[in-house]
């Protein structure tokens, strides 16, 4: 048993202050066991959450000495006895009272994904899945909520304006889950992970995966599958062949061309002369525009290194002959 | 102050509560979800082993009779026998249910769900996913509930037109307005402001009571909210005198006593050792199990590959068995310093085999004690678990004595009879949430008119919520607390004696008066020393019911055990002890018949084992 030195933020949305605290620490102890003896003696009204204790319910998240951490899975014998011991509030959520903050934004965000889709024609009790097709989405199912990966990201950690559009590493990794799911009706999981939750804003530096206290490889298991996969689609070699060979209208549309609007199947008249500017054709996609109408610059917003064509993803150039108005004299 | 007006307020938002909800909205009713803590984080996400239902997935011979008996022994027949019924029938639709809304349980070799053996359980019967079962639960059911919201939003533009979480929302008091409930009052934790629910049902589903006990797995939400508040508001408590204590749980380091390991790890080939290095389980196999278990280790392990021709082992023996064993070795002096004995599964599976089969078993020992277990025996013992008593409800309705009064869950009582066995909660709780709030939803629908909320109640229910702000000279809660837990732990523990007992009512009295008189400092605004004030009072009542109750029954029977009457009493089996409260806020204590079983039901057991519990004149001819 020994005195440690504290220092607590200690305030609210207006305005507060570290203060500082000499508190007995017990062997085996960790950070939360601390907070809770402060509350217990000199400070009944230190707002801290907590839940199980026991790093399962991801409920006393709190930055220690700067590192986004569950207070009750930081033991005190990771610090130096002489070590003065710093906690504050989660940065990136709004301060309700000292240690508590506003985590409603990540609710919200779990609220825009869409849920699971049961497969269509399978009762309850008829749902056949192997163990390793499952495995991958449960390990995403660990998730705690803790929301530390939400809280480090740089991408809305000290970007307020990015939360609009951004729905963090907690969401990515609840659409991979959706994504991976051996039974999930719904197959455009990686579209909408691109075009609707900002996957494109992570620029894979993994300080989610870090900070994760279930050690999901938030990153490598879900982040990059997903951007992969997003861009396999449009770029996947077959597909790329494909459309060499193909004509437009035996290509399958895409699931992520939206907003293209395509006019259904092209009716081609083999009788009709080389030129036919009356002949209907399949429109180009259109260019991938955000929703100011312009095409976004910024490249972290996009799926490839490039910028995006004005002409839209879909047209190739040189431009294919066969999509064009026009038949080679040969096949006349 | 807030006023909101709802069709059906659910409090509490672990999985009954949830799944309350859930069949409240799909039955066209306006909810409110009430949560103590944030939405998600409910004890429910505790629970490691899984979910027991008969979906015979494993064995084929499992249905909803073996299940049922099963559940019947491990409560020493005290059980309300149609909830355990009901239950036993009902568990495998309400799991294969949870697939629907996108649950993952592990999987057997032909893409079923798995299901793994458990205390107390006669076939593989827990569907599960590794060992955070209770996470993928209560995971499944909020994101069910948001899937719910967005089909809202897209029909009214709103995704809390029919069903609203209030977050960190605690209920202090319940409305009565002429026998029928009318409405809920509580308080914002985070603003500290008031709030007032008008609705003419109320679905409780608060959970425990172990947050009175200085040794405990239940969080700071366990105070026993559900129990005072139907209490208070008119309903009764039934077999308060049982309490699980967990047989195993981490006695080391000293910051994490309490903390569960699952059963599982005994399931999975796991064995208790004393001091002495002694397997000790044998030695603690009561008359009543002799057959089913193995008397020698060899077959004891045998079991673990070949369970149709070898008993089980004693390590499996119900929760209480293990813990009162574990209890005995201790006082014995066969204990470590800590008081408690070794969980060995190091010496018995391969490193990988351990990863692979208990992973977040084996991440909570690492990080939160640097033990591997992998390498090194666990240290456990006997921890204060889950209270098999609560509000006495129809088994068919889930309705309490009050009208406009459900509960579900563990706050509710009679299902688990004196013991619950492990796996029976989490489907305890989807089975009987489910029905409270199908049953809520048609009260509703059957209700002429609305009962109105009296201004004065509100007044009162206002003040008495800011007294412990307004007093400056009371008691520090947190002292109080400490008290409390002291005396339960210390005198109304797994071990019961007549004289303790005596003393801690005595003891509980004296703490009456200083809670009624308790003082908090600070404002309103999330203040956690304010917010436990207001929890004691039902902590206290709730300890008192346990107390009282325990001190009657005269017997040892499950979760209650009586060192001055160490047997099982068949007269006693006929009594449910029902707690009700006073005109002037005292626990009432009175005997009441346990409803007596169906001849249907009687038949599924052997009369030789009817003849360990029933008296003669009420065994079958």
């Amino acid at each position: 048993m020994s005195k440690r030195k504290f220092r607590i933020w200690r305030g609210d949305a207006t305005g507060g202050e570290l203060k500082n605290y000499q508190v007995e620490v017990n062997e085996g102890e960790v950070v939360l066991d601390v907070i809770h003896r402060l509350q217990a003696t000199e400070e009944p009204d230190l707002a801290c959450r907590w839940n199980c204790k026991a790093g399962k319910c991801g409920s006393c998240s709190m930055e220690i000495n700067g590192m986004p951490r569950l207070s009750c899975m930081t033991r005190m014998s990771t610090f130096e006895e002489t070590e003065t011991v710093t906690v504050t509030p989660l940065r990136t959520f709004p301060v309700i009272r000292d240690l508590v903050t506003d985590v409603s934004f990540n609710y919200e965000k779990a609220r825009e994904m869409p849920a699971f889709a049961p497969p269509v024609g399978l009762k309850p009790g008829e749902y056949r899945m192997q163990q390793m097709d499952v495995e991958r989405s449960q390990e995403f199912r660990k998730c705690i909520e803790c929301f530390l990966c939400q809280n480090t990201c740089h991408v809305v950690r000290d970007h307020e304006e990015n939360k609009k559009e951004f729905a963090g590493p907690r969401y990515f990794i609840r659409a991979a889950e959706l994504d991976m799911h051996p039974l999930d009706a719904k197959t455009d999981r990686k579209e909408l992970a691109q075009q609707q939750q900002g996957l494109g804003f992570c620029n894979i530096t993994k300080c989610c995966t870090e900070v994760c206290p279930e050690h999901i490889k938030i990153t490598d298991n879900a982040i990059i599958p997903m951007k992969e996969r997003v861009v396999d689609r449009r770029y996947d070699p077959l597909v790329m062949l494909g459309r060499k060979i193909l004509r437009r209208d035996q290509i399958a549309p895409l699931a992520s061309t939206e907003p293209a609007v395509h006019a259904g199947p092209v009716v081609v008249d083999e009788t009709k002369a080389p030129v036919d500017f009356g002949r209907e054709l399949l429109p180009p996609m259109g260019a991938a525009v955000n929703a100011k109408g312009k095409v976004d610059l910024n490249e972290m917003l996009s799926d490839r290194s490039a910028a995006a064509s004005p002409f839209g993803d879909d047209v190739q150039f040189p431009v294919d002959p066969t999509a064009l108005n026009y038949y080679h004299p040969d096949k006349l | 102050m807030d006023k909101f007006v709802y069709d059906v307020v659910v409090i509490g938002a672990g999985g009954a509560g949830l799944r309350a909800a859930i069949e409240a909205r799909l039955a066209g009713k306006r909810v409110a979800i009430i949560s103590k803590s944030l939405f998600g984080k409910a004890h429910t996400v505790m629970a490691e082993g899984g979910a027991a239902a008969a979906m015979g997935n494993v064995n084929s011979n499992d249905n909803w009779m073996v299940h049922f008996r099963d559940t019947m022994r491990g409560g020493k027949f005290l059980n309300n026998f149609r909830m355990a019924e009901l239950h036993a029938k009902e568990s495998p639709d309400r799991i294969w249910e949870l697939e629907t809304y996108g649950a993952l349980f592990d999987r057997t070799k032909d893409g079923r769900i798995s299901q793994r053996n458990f205390g107390g359980h006669e076939y593989p019967r827990l569907a599960h996913v590794g060992d955070r079962t209770g996470l993928e639960l209560i995971r499944t059911l909020q994101q069910k509930i948001v899937s719910l919201q967005q089909e809202d939003k897209a029909e009214y533009g709103d995704y809390e037109a029919r069903i609203r979480v209030f977050a960190e929302c605690t209920i202090t008091e319940l409305f009565v307005t002429e026998g029928r409930i009318s409405g809920a009052f509580g308080y914002f934790r985070e603003s500290g402001d008031f709030v007032l629910f008008e609705t003419p049902a109320v679905v409780l589903a608060t959970g425990g009571v172990g947050k009175s006990y200085k040794v405990t797995s239940n969080s700071w939400e366990y105070t026993g909210d559900g129990h005072a508040l139907a209490l208070r508001a008119g309903a009764k408590l039934i077999n308060m005198e049982f309490l699980q204590f967990h047989p195993t749980g981490m006695v080391w380091p000293p910051s994490v006593k309490g903390i569960l390991v699952t059963e599982s790890v005994r399931g999975d080939g796991g064995v208790l050792k004393n001091t002495e290095g002694k397997r000790f389980m044998f030695n603690y196999v009561p008359d009543v199990f002799r057959k089913q278990y193995a008397e020698t280790e060899a077959e004891a392990d045998r079991w673990y590959t070949d369970p149709d021709n070898n008993r089980r082992p004693p390590e499996l023996l119900p929760r209480d068995e293990v813990a009162r064993a574990i209890n005995s070795e201790v006082k014995a002096g066969r204990g470590t310093k800590a008081g408690g004995v070794y969980l060995d599964i190091a010496s018995r599976l391969p490193a990988e085999q351990i990863r692979k089969r208990l992973p977040s078993m084996y991440h909570q020992f690492k990080e939160l004690a640097d033990v591997d277990i992998t390498s090194a025996p666990m240290e456990v013992g006997p921890t204060c678990h889950y209270v098999m008593g609560g509000i006495e409800v129809d088994p068919d309705s889930a309705a309490a004595a009050v009208e406009g009064l459900f509960a579900a869950g563990e706050c509710s009582g009679g299902m688990h009879g004196s013991n619950r066995l492990g796996g029976n909660s989490l489907s305890d709780l989807l089975v009987f949430g489910k029905r409270a709030g199908e049953h809520a939803a048609s009260y509703v629908d059957a209700l002429p008119a609305r009962p109105k909320v009296a201004a004065s109640d509100v007044d009162s229910a206002t003040q008495a919520a800011l007294a412990p702000l307004e007093r400056k000279d009371g008691d520090n809660p947190y002292a109080l607390q400490h008290e409390l837990q002291e005396i339960m732990g210390d005198l109304v523990g797994i071990i019961r004696r007549e004289g303790e007992l005596a003393a801690a009512i005595k003891k509980l009295g004296e703490l009456r008066a200083r809670v009624a008189a308790v003082s908090a400092t600070g404002g309103r605004r999330y203040n956690p020393g304010w917010h436990l004030a207001l929890d004691l009072r039902n902590m206290l009542i709730v300890s008192e019911c346990t107390a009282i109750a325990a001190l009657e029954r005269e017997e040892s029977r499950g979760g209650h055990t009586r060192e001055d009457f160490p047997k099982m009493e068949p007269k006693w089996r006929k009594v449910n002890l029902v707690c009700g409260m006073g005109p002037n806020g005292e626990v009432t204590l009175e005997h009441q018949p346990v409803p007596t079983m169906r001849d249907d039901l009687l038949n599924l057991f052997d009369k030789s084992e009817l003849a360990k519990y029933l008296t003669d004149e009420e065994l079958p001819a």
